[in-house]
């Protein structure tokens, strides 16, 4: 029988239909268990590809007759060779192109919703590591907003729409993954904004992001509204789009809350975070609609894939804006916090400019989930 | 530099290969037997690891040589299960205590050169099992002799040797490495 590719997009699609998949993951179990692809409907086997250089017959039994078969491992190279096994075996089975590497980098925009005079927000879903970042277009013109590495994801989508991009903004200093800000900057001469206290350390020119500035994207105005809100990192801000969504940064998550820990401070940061979250969230508008920009499980997805909830429904449903004693609020956020994403301390120095590792490099650093949040 | 049996250049392959080659040049060495592979898939040195142990193997460690991997892999013995034959047996605490004394005398590690240089006693002496023979003038037949291998089985052959060319303070460290708990260090950066 045959084996063919099937790509990060097709499996982008598969996860938000919620299509059924069994997964065959050949990677090393550590690696499994730290991070793999999440699909509601998906059912998973993992048999390292080293256990199976001798034959397949012996998993055989363990593979569905009726399901979709997609084999998975870190690159590539290692699910060609066991999907032709397969296939050899008389099996129909795909393996995933460009392995675990294609999916975390793998974007799929999303279009969330429309503002006025005809101005549109996309969200850009990266599923593979659960972060999110937003394009904000109105009459020709975009702003991209706590942008990936993969800048050409962006700068395709927008010439693609035919808009030019004017503003990158960046929520704050990420830990999780490598901004693509600069870069699209660069290349797009667009202006790039920053938190000045997240930035202190940058070794690059910025344009300072404080509390009150209004951005405005295309003439008939779109508005983007800086709202100082610390607690992630000192200078995490968040934005109001529109008077319509709060882009929450890494503050607030669906199902849960930004970390404090990230860049050393947990301590010092307790006191921010819960100000920003039950004091100055508090005095929005309950009918903001929060995008934030990242999702920790799959089941954070709405039915188009997107992640996004009104404001008012967070506060009644998010366990993290309803701790009413300070002292639980304190000891969730510090105490029993995930491990560190990986290399997130490389990760926020190549954010600042003060290294710069190679493309290779980059995507190594950044394998693994994000883990930016609390529950 | 760390002396194997073997070295094997599986440079510029993507993953399966380098675990692919590596099975098959494992085929080839002789129980207990040391492998050095030599790959630039940053992925290889947790299959490595991850492969060895559910083939058996031991995976002594890695070294990094600008881009180049080096992997050391042990072949499968099967020493633990052999019975041990030297009479005078001291455990690890055992050893541990006599350390403390600062006494005169030698702790000699019977593994292989790449074992040793992954994990060591502090001023514990290198004298592979299989270069024993003919090395053992070095040491002083007057001294006593701890002597240490990973589970105790190696070490019980060399002791017997030892006590056979006349030394009379032999020991035989019992489990040995594989579950020292007391002070170690390397030979090699990793």
């Amino acid at each position: 029988m045959a084996f063919k590719q099937m790509t990060a997009a097709e499996v982008s699609k598969k996860v938000i239909n919620k299509t059924d998949l069994f997964i065959l993951d050949v990677r090393n179990e550590s690696d499994f268990n730290d991070w793999k692809i999440e699909g509601q409907n998906f059912e998973f086997l993992n048999i390292p590809y080293f256990d199976l250089l001798d034959g397949v017959e012996e998993i055989l039994d363990q593979i569905p007759a009726n399901k979709e078969i997609l084999v998975v491992c870190a690159k590539e190279g290692s699910s060609v060779m066991v999907a032709e096994m397969l296939s050899e075996a008389g099996l129909d089975v795909f393996y995933l192109k460009g392995g675990m590497k294609a999916w975390s980098e793998h974007l799929e925009p999303v279009r969330i919703g429309e503002l006025t005079n005809g101005a549109e927000i996309y969200q850009f879903v990266r599923l593979g590591k659960g972060c999110l970042s937003y394009m904000v277009v109105s009459n020709g013109e975009a702003a991209i907003i706590d942008s990936t590495r993969m800048i050409d994801a962006y700068l395709d989508f927008a010439d693609d729409i035919g808009v030019k991009i004017t503003h990158v903004l960046d929520t704050h200093l990420h830990a999780d993954h490598i901004s693509g800000g600069r870069r699209i900057a660069e290349v797009t001469n667009a202006a790039y904004w920053l938190p000045p206290k997240d930035a202190a350390e940058v070794t690059f020119e910025y344009q300072p992001l404080e509390s009150g500035n209004v951005i405005t994207i295309g003439h008939t105005a779109i508005d983007i509204q800086a709202l100082y809100s610390p607690g992630h990192t000192i200078g995490s801000t968040s934005f109001v789009v529109d008077q319509k969504y709060l882009l929450s940064g890494d503050i607030l998550f669906i199902d849960s809350i930004g970390r404090p820990d990230l860049a050393g401070l947990a301590e010092d940061w307790v006191r921010d975070l819960r100000e920003t979250l039950y004091t100055r969230y508090k005095e929005l508008s309950e009918e903001l609609i929060v995008l934030p920009s990242h999702f920790m499980i799959i089941d954070e997805l709405n039915e188009d894939g997107s992640v996004a909830k009104k404001l008012g429904s967070l506060f009644a449903e998010n366990h993290g804006l309803n701790i009413a004693e300070e002292t639980e609020f304190r000891e969730l956020v510090t105490g029993n916090l995930p491990p560190q994403p990986n290399a997130y301390q490389e990760i926020r120095e190549t954010n600042m400019g003060k290294i710069e590792p190679d493309d290779e490099k980059q995507r190594e650093m950044e394998i693994g989930p994000n883990r930016c949040a609390v529950r | 530099m760390i002396k194997t049996n073997s070295v094997l250049d599986a440079k510029g392959f993507a993953c399966p290969m380098p675990i692919v080659k590596t099975k098959k040049a494992m085929n080839g060495l002789e129980a207990g037997e040391v492998l050095e592979v030599q790959a630039t898939d940053k992925g290889s040195t947790a299959d490595m690891k991850a492969w060895a142990e559910s083939s058996g193997h031991q995976y002594l460690g890695t070294v990094e040589e600008g881009t180049t991997l080096k992997h050391y892999l042990r072949k499968a013995s099967g020493e633990e299960t052999e019975v041990k034959k030297h009479e005078k047996i001291i455990s690890n605490e055992e050893l541990l205590q006599v350390m403390e004394e600062n006494r005169n005398m030698i702790i000699l590690d019977v593994r292989e050169s790449a074992e040793y240089a992954f994990n060591h006693i502090p001023g514990a002496r290198t004298l592979p099992m299989g270069e024993l023979e003919q090395r053992m003038g070095e040491l002083d037949i007057e001294s006593e002799i701890f002597v240490i291998c990973r589970t105790g089985s190696r070490s019980d052959l060399a002791a017997q040797k030892l006590t056979g060319a006349g030394f009379e303070q032999v020991f035989n460290v019992v489990p040995g490495m594989s579950q020292w708990n007391g002070p170690s260090q390397k030979s090699v950066n990793e």
